[in-house]
């Protein structure tokens, strides 16, 4: 039995649909995330797990246990606000040991957890701080460990990273996997950021509009999007507009209008003569200079019309002799080699024929 | 550039000074010389019809101060005072925290209406306010009496102690309530462990607001308490209007004075000791 059972939930307000029949299950000990672009109902569903809202639809079970009719603060969620909320009257030890003292806790327990959590976000000598004299990476960790000191089966974040600067932002992602890690505690993340999700999370939940486009983990929402919208949503993809011509257990044909015929992998079931496009990664395809070598199967010529140097990558903007613009990454391994082909260069863009996924329209 | 961030420099102290400058002249001529006159006139001897007698003759002399020491029944009517000032800014307290509460809860549009009906008894005379108690209390067989006195009180300065509150509890982020609640906190505790700490500054500023005017207030007593019940502020006003004695009015109301400032340093000690808010 799954930690927390979401059973087609469905919230309206007035005539938006902000969640729409949503289901999911999230497992013990499980990083879980919600991510989707801003106002897809992301805070809706949190609200609806932490009691401060209800489903107009729909069923959350905890434990097994119906959480309908259970108010915020009887359930064992606790939540951290991408504001924070830190009491400001309360010191950071105060802060931490609040959710102990409400829970009656007896005075040497609070002493003690609340000590052990302010080494466990690493601001053991903050405790007498306030609120207003700590920089924003340590307010987070404040309330990061007032979210966990009382062991909560649940830990729900809304955006906690939010309001950091890139940085940082970089270096809690870090702490933020260890941390989950080291408590087990389960975690509910909310990020409209994709990379921040791919890098954090066991599972990611994909919305748009209030429904989930789909439900995966990291790697297979990266490499096997199921369609347009995830393809876009996470991670940069080049979209080649194609229909199918043949399919078997071997692979695709596709026709792409202007460019000919291509070569792709199979995933599920897809009709021939449907309409759609390969999603392929830019770091799928493959920049030679050989133009000549267009014709070949997955073989296209273009020119080079922009390219940005990262240093470890360089990233090619190509537009194809059909007036396709595809984004191509090459890696700068080897000395001497951080870059190849300058704007105008004819190029050829190639491609295996087990790289990339068809979406149907 | 050393040159033209002096001249900035330069301009801002200017500014700076224009705009404190008449503020503090103010204070200075209407309330620091009278202080000073009041304390010098404390150590006069009263004139024969009133006023001050002439220096020349009589010279200083600390009988005001001797005559307030010897007699137990002045420190006894402060007292009386300090409890009735307390007693009122309590009650005041205990009413218009709910009120405030009630009001900051209110949709926007409602909210200002609420405030308007709580500023509104100042469109009417003071004193006719004071009249209408009479005739409330009157047939309820209250009038001149403690209980009266503490009843106007309260009525006048409820106001006083209502806006500050509202004012507080107005910047309050319902965000930290809900967080409170998303932590363990039933309804009494998210009170007692966030809104009212976090309300302290308002409630120590209303209390001023109230306490300290009460302190001096003759008027009320004087209306609704009848002769029997006289508190400090009716006593210097006795001093001044009907004993001639201007040096007694004059003692009585720099020990008050320095009795409110006492008050008043005690409860901004108190703010600084609970940090920012
Ligand atoms: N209390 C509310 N009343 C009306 N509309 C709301 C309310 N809360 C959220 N919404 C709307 O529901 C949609 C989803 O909001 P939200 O869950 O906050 O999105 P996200 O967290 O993904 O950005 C938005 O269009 C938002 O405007
Ligand atoms: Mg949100």
């Amino acid at each position: 039995m799954a930690l927390l059972e979401i059973r087609n939930i469905t919230r309206r307000f007035g005539s938006l649909e902000a969640v729409k029949d949503v289901t999911l299950d999230i497992e013990a000990g499980e990083f879980f995330t919600l991510l989707g672009p801003s106002g897809c109902g992301k805070t809706t569903i949190l609200r609806m797990i932490a009691g401060f809202d209800a489903p107009d639809a729909g069923e959350l079970y905890l434990d097994g246990r119906p959480l309908a009719g259970m108010p915020p603060e009887k359930r064992p969620v606790h939540t951290v606000f991408q504001s924070y909320a830190l009491f400001p009257h309360l010191t950071v030890a105060g802060n931490i040991a609040f959710p102990l003292e409400m829970a009656g806790r007896s005075r040497d327990e609070i002493r003690r957890r609340t000590t052990e959590t302010l080494a466990l976000v690493h601001l053991e000598d903050k405790g007498d701080a306030f609120p207003h004299e700590l920089s924003g990476g340590q307010k987070q960790r404040v309330a990061l460990a007032r979210g966990l000191v009382n062991k909560p089966r649940l830990l729900l974040l809304d955006e906690p990273l939010g309001a950091l600067d890139a940085k940082l932002r970089e270096r809690m992602q870090g702490e933020l996997i260890a941390l989950q890690r080291e408590v087990g505690v389960t975690f509910v993340f909310v990020t409209h950021a994709q990379q921040e999700a791919l890098a954090l999370s066991h599972r990611i939940a994909v919305m748009n509009e209030g429904r989930i486009e789909q439900l995966d983990v990291p790697e297979a929402l990266y490499s096997t999007p199921k369609n347009r919208f995830v393809a876009d949503f996470i991670g940069t993809i080049n979209l080649i507009a194609a229909a199918v011509v043949e399919a078997s257990r071997h692979g695709l044909r596709l026709a792409a209008p202007g460019l000919g015929e291509i070569a792709a992998p199979v995933h599920g079931a897809v009709a021939v003569g449907s309409n759609g496009a390969l999603a392929i990664r830019p770091e799928h395809l493959r920049i030679s200079g050989h133009a000549d070598r267009a014709g070949l199967k997955n073989h296209f010529a273009g020119a080079v019309v922009e390219y940005l140097f990262l240093g470890d990558v360089t990233v090619y903007k190509v537009r194809l002799d059909n007036g396709l613009l595809l984004e191509a990454l090459a890696t700068n391994a080897g000395p001497g080699r951080a870059r190849f082909h300058e704007i105008g260069d004819r190029v050829s863009v190639e491609w295996r024929h087990d790289a990339g996924v068809f979406l149907p329209d | 550039m050393p040159a033209s961030s002096s001249r900035t420099d330069r301009s801002a102290r200017l500014t700076r000074w224009l705009v404190t400058l008449p503020p503090a002249l103010f204070l200075v001529v209407f309330f620091l010389i009278p202080a000073l006159i009041m304390a010098a006139a404390s150590f006069r001897e009263p004139g024969e019809f009133g006023g001050l007698a002439p220096l020349a003759e009589r010279g200083f002399s600390l009988d005001a101060y001797r005559f307030v020491l010897d007699d137990v029944i002045y420190a006894w009517i402060l007292a009386k005072s300090f409890a009735v000032a307390g007693l009122t800014t309590l009650l005041c307290l205990v009413l218009a925290y709910p009120l405030a509460v009630l009001i900051v809860r209110s949709p926007k549009r409602r909210r200002d209406l609420l405030v308007l009906l709580v500023i509104l008894p100042f469109a009417s005379n003071f004193l006719i306010r004071i009249y209408a108690w009479m005739i409330i209390l009157g047939p309820l067989d209250l009038l001149y009496s403690p209980v009266a006195v503490i009843v106007g009180m309260v009525y006048v300065h409820l106001p006083f102690m209502i806006l500050p509150l509202y004012t507080n509890l107005e910047k309050h982020d319902p965000a930290l309530l809900e967080a409170a609640q998303d932590l363990g906190a039933g309804g009494w505790a998210r009170f007692w462990c966030v809104t009212w700490p976090l309300s302290l500054p308002g409630v120590l500023s209303g209390s001023a607001l109230v306490f300290i005017p009460v302190l001096g207030m003759f008027a009320v007593p004087e209306l609704l308490g009848g002769t029997g019940d006289l508190l400090i502020g009716n006593l210097i006003k006795e001093q001044f209007l009907d004993n001639r004695d201007w040096p007694l009015g004059a003692a009585l109301s720099l020990l008050l004075t320095l009795a409110v400032l006492a008050v008043a340093g005690l409860s901004s000690a108190l703010t600084r000791n609970r940090g920012q808010m």
